[in-house]
């Protein structure tokens, strides 16, 4: 589904990512962990398409398809969705009408007729529903005055909503508490299909207890240094990370 | 012979055809003398350093209006809020249109001011409003105090509201080449009276048109007036809007201003609180492209202690487009406990876009909240990139940020329908199909 090949991009003056390799098949779970400063945010920007970072080697492959000269908008339509570290707020927009515009451009995009109404509104309460949103909630405008918890709630509704097949977390986990983490997690849990894939970006282990992911992978200085199974997150958790940038010198 | 020449002529040209007895002439003929020696203002005086009216006075109009054929309300019905739910008072070419207008006189008056005018029953009442709010030296204003004619007149006795909202519509159907219209409006709305006004202004052809209006307001104590501009001209079609409001204690008084263009306008917006407890607000939305211009030229005079003034204007200027806000609050010596607030905030999105943004205070009171704010900036990337990454194309996506970013002015408009309106007019002016009623 998503095949990245040493990929090297960063800001106008300073190289972030240093040669990524990344292969996520449909059905998968693959996990990023790193210190901070280390690219793991980039990374989860660059795939979507942030036109902030400039790519100066390598590529990104969905389904086959280079995503160098598409605009975030249109991967988004392909199917790859970025749940915020830091959601925006947007006042006057409601999460309801939001959702709909969201959904129904990427309707048009590919060549679908717009969801009607009452199939929308089903929608709306299901998958709310799945992720414990108050009916109130979702008449609020977007983000504005919502608890950091919310707004990661309101993350994962929105990728319930989009149905993507590639769905990149990036510290979907920072700010929450438990009992938020197992809502979202739940979320998570329930939309995997063998299907889509999931990217789950974090700093701590705390959030793989919840969601079990196939693999995992250690991100230092713009590189993967190491890649394992889920056992792999724990032995971080128990070492921490200067383990691994010691490795990563040697 | 410039524009001013030719005024000064007309003016003998309109003594021929008004009653020159009225006390009102005298009014007129004083208003002219200030006019002849002041001019036109011009860019070196610091009121008027961003807007030039230079290029308006090479152009040779028609300073008397000529009956047109009339208009069909089909044809301009789209200008109009409702069809049946407001009160209508409608000019063609700045002559009155009884075909397209709903006035009344079923307890309070929403009619004309040239029925006010010669109609010895509305004389003490002239007598005590008329030219008692605007100024005496401003030139502009006096040029249309000179030719004072026509024009909306509404009288709202004590505790009176009307039922429905008044319109006041200007047509220009372009049967002259060039047309100078100057409309005159008195609003009186009494002791705990209400009232709700829209106001606009729209060419129907790309012939020139300069419209120097001005409209006094006087809000009696505890009334409610609420006045909403909209300005969405044709590139031909220029106004200068002087409006003047004098509120009584308790009185609330709030002025929308929505500019999304014509060719220029200039609103000299100007509030004088003549008592305590007094609130006024000021509120605008200004969206521009192509060459442009609007100055919103506010003043706010505290002259009671414990009132309020909340001023928010907003603007988005693309293309060649230029923009003034000069927000000017004074606050007299014995205004204690005022609060004032004034806040502009502009989106610049095109590169050669400007605008002039400038806070002027004038505070005497020590005991006062005072405060205000300007920015100058672009559209947010995180937020852009945000929209866009959940499937809403670029320019659907600047223009969720871009209505997000004006929405708050609109949120104090209490006409549902002008609010709905309003919402639509800033989807089009952004040139997109928001897929929701926002």
């Amino acid at each position: 589904m998503l095949k990245i090949k040493n990929l090297h991009a960063g800001l106008e003056d300073k190289k972030i990512l240093k040669g990524i390799d990344l292969e996520i098949k449909p059905g998968e779970i693959h996990a990023i962990m790193g210190p901070n400063g280390s690219g793991k945010s980039t990374l989860a920007s660059v795939i979507a398409g942030k036109e902030d970072f400039e790519i100066s080697q390598g590529k990104i492959l969905f389904e086959g398809e280079d995503l160098d000269d598409l605009a975030p908008e249109e991967r988004a339509h392909r199917g790859i969705f970025l749940s915020f570290q830091y959601p925006v707020e947007i006042p006057g927009v409601t999460v309801t009408n939001f959702m709909k515009t969201a959904i129904n451009e990427t309707r048009k995009a590919r060549g679908q007729e717009e969801m009607p109404a009452n199939e929308m509104l089903k929608q709306i309460r299901e998958k709310a529903e799945l992720l414990e949103i108050d009916r109130k909630f979702l008449s609020r405008s977007l983000n504005e005055g919502f608890s950091g918890g919310e707004k990661k709630r309101n993350e994962i509704f929105q990728m319930a909503m989009l149905e993507p097949k590639l769905a990149i977390l990036d510290e979907t986990d920072s700010g929450l508490d438990i009992d938020a983490l197992r809502v979202v997690a739940a979320g998570v849990n329930r939309l995997r299909s063998k299907d889509n894939a999931f990217l789950v970006i974090t700093h701590y282990q705390r959030l793989l207890d919840y969601i079990i992911p196939d693999f995992v992978h250690v991100i230092h200085d713009g590189k993967i240094v190491k890649s394992g199974t889920k056992e792999l997150a724990l032995e971080l958790e128990e070492k921490g990370y200067d383990w691994i940038k010691q490795e990563a010198v040697l | 012979m410039d524009l001013k020449e030719k005024l000064l002529a007309s003016f003998m040209a309109f003594e021929n055809q008004v009653d020159i007895d009225n006390p009102v002439h005298e009014i007129r003929s004083e208003a002219i003398r200030n006019f002849e020696s002041k001019g036109f203002p011009h860019r070196r005086l610091e009121a008027w350093k961003y807007t030039s009216l230079t290029g308006l006075q090479q152009v040779d109009f028609s300073i008397f209006p000529k009956e047109s054929q009339g208009l069909d309300y089909k044809d301009v019905k789209r200008y109009f809020l409702h069809e049946t739910d407001t009160y209508k008072i409608v000019f063609i070419d700045g002559i009155y249109s009884s075909y397209l207008s709903e006035t009344t006189h079923d307890g309070v008056d929403i009619c004309l001011m040239s029925a006010a005018l010669s109609k010895p029953m509305y004389r003490p009442i002239i007598e005590l409003y008329f030219n008692k709010v605007a100024s005496g030296e401003d030139s502009l204003t006096s040029l249309n105090t000179a030719f004072t004619h026509e024009g909306a007149y509404i009288y709202i006795p004590k505790n009176k509201a009307p039922r429905k909202p008044v319109e006041i519509l200007h047509f220009a159907t372009g049967n002259e080449a060039a047309l100078m219209l100057q409309p005159r409006n008195l609003i009186i709305v009494e002791e705990n009276a209400e009232l709700q006004v829209i106001e606009r202004h729209q060419s129907l052809t790309t012939n020139e048109v300069l419209t120097n209006s001005v409209t006094e307001i006087f809000a009696g104590k505890n009334a409610i007036v609420d006045y909403y501009k909209v300005q969405n001209d044709q590139h031909s079609a220029s106004l200068i809007d002087n409006t003047y409001i004098d509120q009584k204690a308790g009185s609330q008084v709030s002025v929308h201003t929505f500019a999304f263009g014509s060719k220029l306008t200039r609103n000299n917006l100007n509030f004088y609180q003549d008592g305590q407890h007094v609130n006024s607000v000021l509120k605008g939305v200004t969206i521009l492209g192509e060459k442009q211009h609007v100055d919103h030229f506010t003043l706010v005079h505290h002259q009671q202690p414990d009132s309020e003034s909340h001023q928010d204007y907003k603007g988005i200027y693309g293309d060649l487009s230029t923009g003034v806000f000069n927000g000017k609050i004074i606050v007299d010596k014995i205004a204690q406990k005022t609060n004032a607030f004034q806040q502009n905030n502009n989106l610049l999105i095109s590169d050669k876009s400007s605008v002039n943004t400038k806070p002027q205070l004038e505070i005497f009171a020590d005991d006062v909240k005072c405060s205000h704010g300007c920015t100058v900036g672009q559209l947010d990337r995180d937020a852009l990139f945000y929209l866009q990454a959940r499937g809403i194309p670029k320019r659907e996506a600047e223009a969720l940020l871009m209505y997000a970013f004006a929405n708050n002015v609109l949120e104090s408009v209490r006409i549902p329908a002008l609010k709905l309106r309003i919402n639509k007019l800033i989807a089009d002016k952004l040139g997109v199909r928001l897929g929701f009623d926002l």
